[in-house]
């Protein structure tokens, strides 16, 4: 049977949704926009599954960007590698397995995360391995955009190309939005096809919540020979509801009875949509360019008595997460 | 005849042996420290299992987790300086914590580097090390126990850091003589009167203190506690059962290390008179290891004094 992926990606969300709910919070934002390229990876990229856990030529598989955990189960659960009502029993709870990060003592799951910049490191390492055995296993490793302030993916980015690692696919989930706010107001993080690209590495700029094209990014990088891919997923954080969308304080929350409600019908209505057939593209509106340096630098700037950079409040903001 | 070869080189020969016998899965990863690590003939006569990471240590002990989760047998060989702290959560989220077997192999440890300074010495690197759940620390004491060590770590597929030093060190064994018991002391001598604890570096000279002591009448008990962690609490209680006072030695600081495992055994099961001996919590005096250790006490001379103290502390 085909699966209907443009239903399922709703599913999925309300899944993880749940699953935040059931444990009392969870990092609903980040889930919500990578949902879409988790179920593909699992349900039709990737040589994985539950009948294969120790089979050596499996795909594997590294979820950097860890605390996206729900979304990860509600996935996992789906094709059959967890149960979704054990996990919603006891997710968070004491003495769980289902912690808000991999655990690599579950099924499917290869190595723990939850600290940041870890899994393209291990990615390279994993790539490497085939390389070295002559196995034809792909290895994939999803990152979010704030994460990639960390120095250690870029020691990575360099070994996937120096070493020609075409079986290494990075895949950036670029919600442009990280805890703090706008990913350009923490630490800029734009230009990212040039920065990988600098590094020696293939690039493919994707919506990453347009499943077409997202599965033909999937196909290129398989495609792209002697040096490693980065898809760079231009994603909306909390995808699924206005009530979430674009808005950095969504990154960890706990919904309300009353916002909890909203985003199950907004959710519900997406998968009828879905059910009658409408192949779903939200619009992305990043409009957030770099402007100079951050705030705090432009001000000691002007203290100096140089002259500043447009302060960040006149700085074009993104819309959509400006009432946070 | 003075001794030529380091500890390090001793165990790229195990890898270089286990290469050559046909195990593909052995790895050796450096961070632009071939040549330091005297890892370049395993580099040259197996560059297909040979990993450069470049000077980048998050990423070669990253690197090395991917290469174990994957069933290889990777050896990361750096500047234990660089290794233990620069690539601490590496080694704690990505080998310790996942489980994989990554052997962390930190050369040129202590106060090798000498005169380099500070940055380059690795006082910390064993309680940084011995706090990670899942991670083991040896601090093998000359060529011999490192070449039983290495065979013994070859066999198993638990991470672990092993320290060495950069130079060649005196022989506390012989090639036809090393008794080695995974995760065992090793007794070097009994005596009812003091007993000396020491790893690495430091066991050499506490057996050569042992034999000062000795000639005043003073006997003392040695153990080679290579195996700081996980530590023979058994053999520290047995050690201190048999005597009047206890001494450690170890070229690291005084926080953390050996001497605080050995004081929390012995606290909980059989206090005696202690001295820890240690590098001192402060930066270290620029010299040679030979002068650096004789200014701090950790010489045959400063542990028979110790030892003398400590006893009269009894």
């Amino acid at each position: 049977m085909t699966e209907n992926f443009e239903q399922l990606r709703w599913q999925l969300r309300q899944d993880a949704v749940d699953i935040i709910v059931a444990g009392g919070g969870g990092h609903i934002g980040g889930d919500m926009s990578v949902t879409d390229a988790l179920m593909l990876l699992y349900g039709k990229i990737m040589n994985v599954g539950p009948d294969k856990l120790e089979d050596p030529d499996r795909d594997r598989f590294l979820l950097s960007k860890g605390h996206a955990m729900e979304a990860y189960y509600a996935v996992l659960c789906h094709y059959g590698y967890l149960d979704l009502a054990d996990v919603k029993a006891r997710f968070s709870k004491f003495r769980s397995p289902y912690i808000g990060h991999p655990n690599n003592k579950l099924p499917g799951i290869e190595m723990n995360s939850g600290s940041l910049g870890h899994g393209l490191p291990v990615g390279v390492g994993m790539a490497l391995a085939a390389k070295m055995d002559g196995r034809a296993y792909r290895t994939y490793v999803v990152m979010g955009d704030g994460e990639l302030a960390e120095g250690s993916i870029w020691e990575a980015a360099m070994a996937g190309a120096t070493y020609g690692l075409d079986n290494l696919c990075a895949v950036i989930d670029r919600n442009h939005l990280q805890i703090s706010g706008n990913t350009e107001d923490v630490m800029h993080a734009d230009s990212q096809e040039e920065r990988w690209a600098a590094f020696g590495w293939h690039t493919v700029c994707v919506n990453g919540n347009d499943l077409a094209a997202l599965e033909a990014a999937f196909a290129e990088a398989a495609a792209t020979k002697s040096r490693p891919t980065a898809i760079i997923m231009d994603t909306v954080k909390g995808l699924g509801s206005p009530v979430m969308e674009n808005k950095a304080g969504w990154h960890h929350h706990l919904p309300n009875d009353e916002e909890y409600a909203q985003i199950t019908a907004d959710l519900t209505a997406h998968a009828e949509a879905a059910a009658a057939g409408e192949a779903f593209v939200p619009e992305l509106d990043f409009a957030v360019e770099r402007a100079g340096a951050t705030a705090p630098v432009a001000a000691l700037a002007g203290r100096a008595g140089a002259a500043a950079p447009a302060p960040a409040a006149d700085r074009p903001v993104n819309p959509a997460s400006k009432e946070d | 005849m003075a001794k030529t070869k380091a500890n390090k080189q001793v165990i790229c020969e195990v890898l270089m042996e286990a290469a050559e016998a046909g195990d593909r899965d052995v790895v050796v990863v450096c961070s632009d420290s071939r040549g330091s690590a005297s890892m370049t003939p395993f580099f040259d006569t197996y560059p297909e299992q040979a990993v450069e990471a470049g000077i980048a240590e998050q990423n070669a002990v990253g690197m090395a987790a991917g290469l174990a989760a994957c069933g290889k047998k990777p050896w990361v060989a750096s500047p234990a300086c660089f290794l233990t702290t620069r690539s601490y959560e590496q080694t704690k989220v990505d080998c310790a914590y996942s489980r994989t077997n990554v052997k962390l192999l930190g050369i040129s440890g202590g106060v090798s580097y000498g005169a380099l300074g500070m940055s380059h010495h690795s006082a910390q690197d064993i309680a940084a090390m011995a706090a990670i759940s899942g991670m083991r620390v040896y601090l093998p004491s000359d060529e011999w126990q490192t070449e039983k060590l290495a065979r013994a770590l070859m066999a198993d597929e638990q991470c672990a850091y092993i320290r060495v030093g950069r130079n060649a060190v005196a022989d506390v064994y012989a090639a036809d003589s090393c008794p080695f018991e995974m995760d065992r002391a090793t007794w070097l001598r009994e005596g009812s009167d003091v007993a000396l604890i020491a790893c690495g570096e430091m066991v050499r000279p506490a057996l050569d203190a042992a034999e000062t002591l000795a000639a005043e009448g003073i006997e003392a008990a040695v153990l080679d506690m290579y195996c700081v962690k996980p530590l023979d609490a058994d053999a520290v209680v047995r050690a201190a059962q048999g005597a009047r006072a206890v001494v450690t030695v170890e070229e690291a600081a005084p926080t953390g290390g050996l001497g605080s495992m050995v004081a929390q055994v012995l606290g909980a099961r059989c206090p005696r008179p202690l001295t820890c001996l240690s590098l001192p919590d402060a930066p270290v005096v620029t010299g040679t290891s030979p002068e650096v250790f004789a200014h701090y006490g950790l010489d045959a001379a400063g542990i028979a004094k110790a030892a003398r103290e400590t006893l009269a502390r009894g």
